[in-house]
């Protein structure tokens, strides 16, 4: 992965430098087919209808957030357009390291006039981000270990009796205490608020306790696929569009378990203190690369739900397979009967001090 | 001058007294010398010793609170904490203004993630504040305005809280690295249940210590069978000991994750075998021992080649000596080829153990929740938690961990007696 790129950044470096006046533009994404994704939906049309741009990709987005921070003290900013999920672009806007964007004048309306503010609503969680994606971390299991009766509660990943085996689970608190309360009688729009409180954390731990023993901890994306694949884990939490290819494009005998899925976004942000000719550059792609119709495009490649409202109709089939890509997007209506809202104000309060109780419980 | 008077002028050619010239001879010689070095000198402080440095300061580094809030600060030095009342109108005043130019300069948040680190909910509590703080009336009186706002703002354990972190330095850091904590009542014991560091600082010793030892037990057979084959063979087995060095670390560890995972290779022949029932897979991988086995083969090379180098300068015709004296093969080898090859020991443990204890790829890839290191939770805190203060501390304890175990070797085995060859 790391040699081709290298070697495809080199080419085209070279590329670049052989077409007089073509000029790097460089994104930065998660790699994977994720940003093969981008690369069809957005950067190939994007380049064709300039010559003169070259799209390089850096694989950073995970320490997106750190690398940008470093840029910025040294003074030398070299990405011109960053992939972040929705947490780290507020993180990057509260610090000043991502420029503010106004939607309705720097990013295109939907075809029928809507105002880009509108047509994104809600999703526009903070003044730099540019949302993509609606993705969501969710279950799959193995449809040939569960028996006749498959887990259809989320509360099934914490019943070791009619489910026994591994499971596999994010190594961080975010998704699993929340999943916890639930499964303790929390209702759902109440979780947070137990969260805050010190007796809450207990009660998820204590909650997580009863299926310590059974649980593989991941900490990249593509570890509960192969765990599934494996035979390793009858069931694991990962982002959806990881088992859509598990499950429709390596066809294993591996199923979705959409119930309190825990939504989440990804979008660009263009970073802050960028040249003039390279922020203009920056904003002129990404109005390009977040319309009504890239958005959906992107679609065709992976199973993440456009972020604009105007896109949802336009979702077709998958460009190689040709099956319908909607039923597998997570916000099909048919799997978001029951879907959980991650509350990023709460875990930027809270990550620090939960993340080392987090760390300390695990390792005990 | 006298010294010279007294044991007579002994002078060089040109008048001078030899001492002089001879000094002025060789400082030139390592003026010239150190030019030939420079480029390597430069070129070591600038990417190693830098850095180092920089990253040894942001771990006491703590200027944000008095450059941030600059007037609140000294406001807030005739307040005590003790008195168990907030402070009074002034300070707040103060912090209006103070909080008024960071939300300009967009400093208030970084500001409030750094206090949230010593206490949960100040980044909310600045953020919210800052917010607010423009469409606030600077007529009215500030305590009820800030109180309005959010009513933990009337909690001295916050105002505690900026107050002990006002100092530019401090050592907050370090504390946290060791599972305490700065508050305003002095320094405390981290609870229970946040206590983590020590414990991994505990693991990655052990741990590491275990692994140098396997590498110990399987490395010196090995080296001993190399370096008493004919070349041409021994070349042959020496590729085979290299192979792994060749072979990207990722791809190593994940074939340990291939072979020892319970659906694995290692698990079915087992079963197969009859050895373990099928609903009693082994655990091998995702703990401790995933990480010991995956690591003891990573790092099998460092403790085979300096252990080869120093066992082919021993030559055999000592223990044959020792035999036509009347020693038993094993009195031979314990007696008079085991001590000849202690350097080697010493200069692979040293290897092994200095370079298990800053791992962390395969730890995190492999160590599922008892296997990991400290240096996983250093990695997390400089790219995802951004607490780079903290992670600097950790890296700083373990490199003063290094240099006191390496001093301790120092003593116990002693530098002298470690040899690569």
């Amino acid at each position: 992965m790391k040699l081709t790129t290298t070697l495809m950044a080199t080419s085209a470096l070279i590329a670049s430098s052989l077409a007089a006046g073509a000029e790097d533009m460089t994104l930065v994404s998660w790699g994977g087919a994720y940003q093969a994704s981008q690369q069809k939906a957005y950067a190939e049309p994007y380049m064709e209808m300039h010559p003169d741009v070259n799209i390089i990709w850096d694989e950073s987005s995970a320490e997106a957030v750190a690398k940008l921070r470093a840029m910025a003290e040294a003074g030398n900013i070299t990405w011109d357009v960053v992939d972040v999920v929705a947490a780290d672009a507020m993180r990057l806007c509260d610090e000043g390291l991502a420029m503010e964007i106004d939607p309705d004048t720097q990013l295109a309306p939907a075809p029928d006039g809507t105002p880009a503010s509108e047509d994104f609503g809600d999703l526009l969680v903070s003044e730099c981000f540019i949302p993509q994606i609606v993705y969501s971390t969710t279950f799959g299991y193995r449809t040939d270990m569960v028996g006749d009766t498959p887990p259809d509660d989320i509360c099934d990943v914490f019943d070791l009796e009619a489910y026994p085996g591994k499971r596999s689970l994010e190594k961080r608190p975010i998704g699993n205490m929340e999943w916890a309360l639930i499964c303790d009688g929390v209702p759902d729009d109440q979780v947070y608020d137990v969260l805050a409180t010190e007796e809450g954390q207990a009660r998820a731990f204590a909650k997580l306790d009863t299926i310590k023993d059974s649980v593989i901890w991941w900490t990249a994306g593509a570890d509960t696929p192969q765990l599934l694949a494996d035979g390793e884990v009858v069931m694991g939490s990962t982002y959806n569009g990881r088992l859509f290819k598990l499950i429709v494009e390596d066809k294993q005998p591996v199923a979705m378990l959409w119930d309190a899925q825990m939504f989440d976004l990804d979008g660009w942000i263009i970073p802050a203190g960028l040249p003039e000719d390279r922020k203009a550059r920056a904003l002129d792609f990404v109005y390009f690369a977040t319309d009504t119709q890239r958005l959906a495009d992107q679609a065709k490649y992976i199973s993440y739900g456009p972020a604009r409202k105007s896109s949802a109709p336009l979702v077709g089939k998958h460009a190689e397979l040709g099956i319908d890509m909607a039923p597998h997007m997570p916000t099909d209506p048919e799997n978001a009967k029951r879907t959980f809202l991650f509350n990023y104000e709460f875990w930027a309060d809270y990550r620090d001090d939960l993340d080392a109780k987090f760390q300390a419980w695990v390792s005990k | 001058m006298s010294d010279q008077t007294n044991s007579g002028p002994v002078v060089a050619a040109d008048g001078r007294p030899l001492k002089q010239s001879l000094q002025r001879a060789l400082r030139r010689e390592k003026l010239r010398a150190l030019m030939l070095i420079a480029p390597l000198l430069i070129f070591v402080l600038i990417t190693f010793i830098a850095p180092i440095g920089d990253m040894l300061f942001r771990s006491v580094e703590n200027r944000i609170v008095s450059e941030t809030l600059p007037r609140t600060v000294i406001a807030l030095e005739d307040w005590e904490y003790e008195s168990g009342e907030i402070p009074g109108e002034p300070v707040f005043a103060a912090l209006a203004e103070d909080l008024r130019e960071a939300v300009k300069a967009k400093t208030h948040t970084r500001l409030g993630t750094r206090l949230n680190y010593e206490l949960t909910g100040m980044s909310s509590l600045f953020r919210q504040v800052g917010r607010k703080i423009r469409r606030m009336d600077p007529e009215q009186p500030w305590r009820e305005q800030f109180l309005k706002v959010n009513k933990k703002w009337g909690d001295p354990e916050v105002w505690g809280v900026i107050q002990t972190y006002s100092s530019p330095i401090t050592a907050g850091y370090f504390l946290n690295a060791v599972d305490l904590r700065l508050t305003p009542r002095g320094v405390e014991q981290r609870p229970e249940s946040e206590r983590i560091y020590l414990m991994l600082f505990q693991r990655t010793i052990l741990l590491s210590a275990l692994i140098t030892f396997m590498t110990f037990l399987l490395g010196y057979p090995i080296a001993y069978l190399l370096s008493n084959l004919r070349m041409k063979t021994a070349n042959i087995l020496m590729i085979l000991v290299l192979l792994p060095f060749w072979t990207s670390l990722l791809v190593r560890t994940s074939a340990w994750k291939v072979l020892l995972q319970q659906q694995g290779v290692v698990n079915d022949v087992l079963v197969w075998a009859g050895i373990i029932a099928d609903d009693q897979r082994l655990e091998l991988i995702n703990n401790a021992t995933g990480t010991v086995i995956a690591m003891t083969h990573i790092l099998l090379p460092f403790m085979i080649l300096p252990l080869y180098s120093v066992m082919k300068t021993i030559p055999p015709s000592y223990v044959r000596a020792a035999k036509s004296l009347g020693a038993t093969p094993f009195t031979a080898f314990r007696r008079v080829y085991f001590p000849q090859s202690i350097p080697g020991i010493g200069a692979g443990a040293i290897l092994v153990f200095i370079l298990a204890i800053g791992y962390y790829i395969t730890p995190a890839l492999v160590g599922g929740r008892s296997g990991t290191f400290i240096s996983n939770r250093i990695a997390y805190h400089i790219s995802v938690s951004l607490n780079w203060g903290l992670g600097a501390a950790l890296g700083a304890l373990l490199l003063v961990l290094v240099l006191a175990l390496y001093a301790l070797y120092d003593k116990i085995v002693g530098i002298d007696n470690v040899k690569l060859g």
